[in-house]
């Protein structure tokens, strides 16, 4: 099978993957959103033409509101970033915006967050990675219990586990990019959306582990890599298809849907192709590999 | 089962499934009929509003009263509310405990429709207002004037404006307990004032005897007891026929006027309705799309079988679409996506059958069989793969706020809902078809792919 034959080749390439997505979170640090970090934001549209952003800018500066970043979104649209602020600070802001109410806006959105709130989401966030994570390693342990020769059940769910790390991993890395040179945020979507990739992209490694399963109860295969190479080849078609249909949904998302879960469908899509990928190219791969190193 | 069986069964789902769509469609026009209490709940970030979360210090209460002052709390904050009109406010509290493990209180208030959100903060962080009023000489007249035509008792407008402050308020009073009259055995509401608000309440009563004081709660009046005579023991009985629970919520209320947890704003949420309407139409449009798509990939790649898949798609959709309604489940942005997510992952099932559908075709000479293998085989990667990600949805569920809350659990829904269709509906369909004998033309029907 060419995908075990060239196994080292994409080893490779996830390994490099990950560096790179490790590095990019070391360097540029992990853009957290205001849910995460506590800060305000705010979204409001001007009724009539939008002022130079400039002007708007040296108006707010009038006001004692620390590091603001200002966006103009939309044709008239302006968002702004801030510390936590408070509902009198929030409407001094408004009245500001509208020049006293010369230039009429509409305000779209508004969120402040204090740093509490944001410490005890980091903390949960944490938590319900880690337990996903272990309770798909006790599931597949489990289901797989009666599967022993050549490695038994836990290794199976480590290796699906191994490839869940490096499915999180990698669009963690692209958002710490996205967050130095474009827009990105790591916020409450983000976690959610690498909690269903860690969901969906283990399904690819539980059909292929399924179907090595049942090819060695069914005696196929000489050697384990062999069985493992089969089984790839039987299921590689519905592996990839599987993916697909979701991933098209996801584009869908992106392309057509609400601004708001724009860049929770891209953190899933990265998720599942970079999922797919793990689950073909390396988790079943590294059976083989284990499985020959234990022999020794 | 015979292939009638299998005709009818698949006749049946087919009207079942044009039923529900009929609900679904309907029950979103706007009219009186019995289906329009029927609506999509929307979730503040969909129907635009104002998502408050508030510390409530308890740190001073003793943790058996700590029941009690939550439900005053949010008594007193829900009368605030009132105020403003607002169609299904939410009103939570709950206790976290924070990085040292010391309880902490929380109050989520939740107003949709509410963007102007400066007056709502103002009034629902004031501590709450308790106050002794007695009549005014207008309530005097007015009363008379009702005594004239006694029978035709007209409910009194405004009482605001018939009762005057008289200084005694919920800073003079100690505590407030509920006690039931040893006779009757009716509910009574005692209250205790300090020494300043004895003598007060001493004066008000001896000047009032034979007329009404009235109790305010944020400047609307909870009770109007009558005064007997001059009460100078500081302590005072509320009789009015109350029932037991409206009593307590009285003494709860008292309490929390004479003794709030203090609150203070945590976090502040405001979304404007035309962001929430653009988000609904946007949603629909990516959820049109995508399911288009996928059919098309359906059909396409796996011809009859991706047809009748498609099939059951739509019925999963007409299912699931109904369940959000009768739940009813609070669609979010998130919750959307979570559904149009669920269209993806439901045919996933669908080409596990399928795939391995082919297989047996391979294998075995009959129709029946290969089928039946097909279905029977593939379900245990089909029963792991989901229930991996049916684990993730119920952590997801418990890490999440309210946006992610719903996400959870259309993404849950939409899984269980989606293998029941995958497997069953799908299954019956094929069957109906009755293919008989395994032919090649038959065969390449049920083919897929390039080959």
């Amino acid at each position: 099978m060419y995908i075990l034959h060239y196994r080292k080749f994409f080893y490779i390439i996830s390994g490099a993957l990950v560096a790179g997505s490790f590095l990019a979170i070391l360097m540029w640090g992990i853009p957290l959103g205001i849910d995460f970090k506590g800060g305000s934001l705010l979204e409001i549209e001007y009724v009539n033409t939008r002022p130079d952003i400039q002007i708007i800018k040296s108006r707010i500066a009038s006001l004692d509101l620390g590091n603001v970043l200002i966006q103009e979104t939309g044709e008239r649209g302006i968002l702004l970033r801030a510390k936590e602020i408070t509902e009198e600070v929030h409407q001094e802001v408004l009245v500001t915006l509208s020049d006293k109410g010369k230039e009429p806006i509409s305000e779209k959105r508004f969120t402040s967050i204090g740093p509490v709130i944001g410490k005890e989401l980091q903390e949960k966030a944490l938590i319900s990675i880690v337990l996903v994570v272990i309770l798909i390693i006790v599931y597949i342990a489990f289901t797989f219990r009666h599967v022993s020769k050549p490695i038994n059940s836990w290794t199976y769910g480590l290796i699906a586990v191994l490839a869940l790390v490096h499915d999180v991993t990698i669009p963690t890395g692209v958002f710490a990019f996205l967050g130095k040179f474009s827009t990105g945020e790591v916020d409450t979507l983000f976690v959610t959306a690498l909690l269903t990739i860690l969901g969906l992209s283990v399904n690819d490694s539980i059909v292929v582990f399924d179907r090595i399963r049942e090819n060695l109860r069914l005696r196929i295969g000489k050697t384990f890599e062999e069985t493992v190479g089969i089984s790839l080849r039987q299921t590689i078609t519905r592996s990839i298809n599987t993916s697909l249909t979701i991933i098209i949904v996801l584009f869908a998302i992106y392309f057509f849907g609400p601004e708001s879960t724009k860049h929770f469908s891209l953190v899933l899509i990265i998720g599942l192709i970079v999922g797919a990928y793990s689950s073909i190219f390396i988790a079943s791969p590294l059976l083989v590999d284990i499985a020959k190193r234990l022999k020794k | 089962m015979t292939i009638t069986g299998y005709r009818i069964t698949a006749a049946l789902i087919f009207i079942f499934g044009i039923l529900l769509g009929c609900f679904v469609f309907l029950s979103e026009r706007p009219s009186d009929s019995f289906l329009a209490r029927f609506p999509f709940k929307l979730g503040l970030d969909l129907s635009g509003g104002t998502h408050l979360l508030y510390k409530a210090d308890i740190s001073t209460l003793p943790e058996e009263d700590r029941s009690d002052s939550f439900n005053a709390l949010r008594d007193v904050i829900e009368r605030r509310i009132n105020i403003f009109g607002v169609s299904e406010p939410v009103v939570q509290t709950e206790v976290h405990s924070d990085e040292a493990g010391n309880p902490e209180g929380r109050l989520i208030i939740e107003l949709p429709g509410v963007t102007e959100i400066n007056e709502a903060i103002q009034l629902i962080g004031a501590t709450p207002v308790l106050e002794f009023k007695v009549e005014t000489e207008e309530f005097e007249k007015i009363r008379a004037k009702l005594e004239q035509n006694s029978g035709t008792s007209t409910p009194i407008e405004n009482p605001e404006t018939l009762y005057v402050s008289t200084g005694l308020t919920g800073e003079h009073l100690t505590s407030a307990q509920i006690q039931f009259n040893t006779v009757t055995g009716e509910p009574l509401v005692v209250l205790n004032f300090n020494d300043e608000g004895k003598k007060l309440f001493a004066k008000i009563t001896e000047d009032n005897i034979g007329k009404t004081v009235a109790i305010f709660l944020d400047g609307s009046p909870i009770t109007t007891p009558y005064v007997r005579e001059a009460i100078t023991t500081g302590q005072a009985q509320i009789e009015g026929q109350f029932t037991p629970e409206y009593a307590r919520e009285l003494v709860g209320s008292l309490n929390a006027g004479a003794l709030p947890i203090p609150i203070s704003l945590l976090s502040t949420q405001t979304i404007g309705a035309s962001l929430g309407d653009e988000a609904v139409a946007k949603g629909l449009k990516a959820g049109i799309v995508g399911l288009l798509f996928v059919s098309l990939f359906m059909v396409v790649w796996y011809r009859l079988p991706g047809f009748l898949a498609v099939v059951s798609l739509t019925f999963y959709m007409v299912l699931v679409l109904s369940l959000f309604k009768l739940i009813p489940v609070t669609l979010t942005a998130a919750g959307i996506a979570g559904f149009i997510l669920s269209i993806g992952i439901a045919v996933d099932a669908n080409i596990l059958i399928f795939e391995r559908l082919k297989e047996e075709l391979f294998e075995t000479k009959k129709m029946d069989e290969a089928i039946d293998n097909g279905f029977s085989r593939a379900w245990f990667s089909i029963r792991d793969a989901n229930l991996t990600s049916i684990l993730s949805a119920v952590i997801l569920f418990w890490f999440g706020t309210g946006v992610i809350k719903g996400f959870a659990l259309t993404l849950t829904i939409g899984i269980i809902v989606s293998m029941l269709s995958a497997i069953v509906v799908t299954k019956i369909f094929i069957k109906a078809l009755g293919l008989g004998e395994k032919t090649n033309r038959i065969v390449s029907l049920m083919g897929s792919g390039f080959r």
